[in-house]
């Protein structure tokens, strides 16, 4: 198996991981997405929608086991480069200038690591129920009084906006850096590549902005 | 013009190193940056002290071998040129200027400003070459290159090896080097023998020599001497990835 273990182990080889599950979990993104917007057709939707996922439990399921996976091995992988990459460089620079880097792309390990702890409070949020004990007795389907129960909360409201934005810098430099990492790169659709990662992540936020916001703001009630 | 330097000393590759600061004054905007260096070592011989040692030898800009990262920026603050090109009017009168070696665990400090580069070296070594046949000297254009590829393959070439993409990078890494390299053989007919193998030998050596990995912030690419272009990575990538999954010289 060295022809499968050989380029998995090498820098190129793990970024290539890096890319392909980024790009997979971004397609997660846009599915919760298009669920979460539910929300705007009202209670019935929404819950409805809930509902039908938790019927088909064993999808649900494998679903949740391939995102579970896209994720350890994006994060088990951003793990082994960020350490290769601070062996590589363990001597800082006393001036340093950035004269191309974008800010997103030179901090994408922290971005990466507030998006971790995001997701570790969100499913104990909503998935499990352990921060708000009084989620429990709601019932397994109804999402809509717990979006509302939550996000009129300004803390948790606000919390969750920056969170949001700080994925959304993290996709702005990722997406289009998956490309060049996959070896796609040709001055035809450069320009495409170069804007599709700040583009998908302005539509990705304001989509997972305008759900917070409209609770907080009383747009929804 | 009168300048504050404070320049990287360090005795040797086992000692602690630190900034020491000099004021040089009388400086003339036309002296290049190397000339510069050379009238503080002047100053520092005559008085007794030693003398800053840094890489250099054409001082034309085609050999690599200058390497500083000056205020921050590889080669300094001119865009497309090695340090031996910079002159000193690209600096005010009474400018603080941070003088630092390339930083980089593949690329050891050897005295003050000079590194062991020869890392790039054993990555050329490990496959940045092309099988020919001896004897009679091949007729010019028998094998036809496009001239749009012939113009990419120069392109790649021109890169002089000095290392400024691996010190201008946050990861220390070789990849502009190696996808240069790459390149450079790989757009060529006569660099189809070792294609595969090439790639695959010069990536699992760039990755013993300890450099990092690129993370597409293309700071090399803003550096870079001669201007080589990112697209030489992601030919890499492509390769590596064609090669590794697809040649058909592996079983």
């Amino acid at each position: 198996m060295s022809w499968v273990s050989r380029p998995l182990n090498s820098s190129i080889g793990c970024k290539v991981i890096m890319s392909v599950t980024g790009l997979l979990l971004v397609g997660f993104l846009l599915a919760h997405l298009s669920g979460n917007l539910l929300v705007f057709a009202g209670e019935e939707a929404i819950n409805l929608y809930a509902k039908t996922l938790r019927d088909y439990l064993p999808i649900l399921w494998l679903l949740r086991i391939g995102l579970i996976v896209m994720a350890v091995l994006h994060i088990f992988s951003g793990v082994k480069l960020t350490r290769m990459n601070s062996k590589a460089k363990p001597v800082k620079y006393k001036v340093k200038q950035s004269v191309k880097a974008s800010f997103a792309s030179r901090y994408m390990g922290l971005t990466g690591l507030v998006v971790l702890a995001f997701i570790a409070y969100h499913l104990a949020h909503l998935t499990f129920r352990f921060t708000h004990p009084a989620f429990q007795s709601l019932g397994d389907y109804d999402v809509y009084k717990m979006l509302m129960l939550s996000f009129s909360n300004p803390v948790l409201a606000i919390g969750y906006c920056i969170c949001v934005i700080l994925l959304m810098v993290h996709l702005s430099h990722g997406v289009s850096s998956l490309f060049q990492t996959l070896g796609i790169n040709h001055k035809k659709y450069n320009g495409l590549i170069r804007s599709i990662g700040p583009a998908l992540s302005t539509l990705l936020a304001i989509g997972y902005l305008s759900i917070p916001l409209s609770i907080l703001l009383g747009f929804i009630k | 013009m009168k300048l504050a330097l404070h320049i990287w000393r360090q005795k040797d590759s086992n000692s602690e190193g630190k900034f020491e600061s000099y004021q040089l004054d009388q400086v003339s905007p036309d002296m290049s940056f190397l000339e510069m260096l050379d009238i503080l070592n002047e100053k520092l011989i005559s008085e007794d002290k030693e003398p800053v040692a840094f890489d250099h030898d054409c001082r034309e800009g085609i050999c690599g071998t200058c390497s500083m990262v000056i205020n921050g920026v590889a080669h300094g603050p001119q865009g497309g040129t090695t340090t031996c090109q910079l002159h000193m009017q690209s600096f005010k009168d009474g400018d603080d200027i941070y003088i630092e070696p390339w930083r980089a665990t593949a690329f050891p400090i050897v005295k003050d400003l000079v590194t062991d580069r020869s890392a790039f070296d054993r990555v050329i070594q490990a496959g940045g070459y092309v099988s020919v046949s001896t004897g009679g000297v091949p007729d010019a254009n028998a094998t036809p290159v496009p001239k749009p590829i012939a113009d990419l393959a120069m392109d790649a070439a021109t890169c002089i090896g000095c290392g400024a993409c691996v010190a201008a990078c946050k990861n220390s890494s070789a990849m502009l080097f190696v996808g240069a390299k790459v390149s450079q053989l790989s757009l060529l007919p006569q660099g189809q023998v070792e294609k595969g193998r090439r790639v695959i030998k010069m990536v699992s050596q760039m990755d013993s020599e300890g450099f990092g990995n690129c993370t597409n912030t293309f700071e090399c690419e803003a550096v870079c001497p001669k201007e080589i272009s990112v697209s030489n990575i992601a030919r890499l990538n492509r390769e590596y990835i064609a090669a590794t999954l697809a040649s058909d010289e592996e079983s």
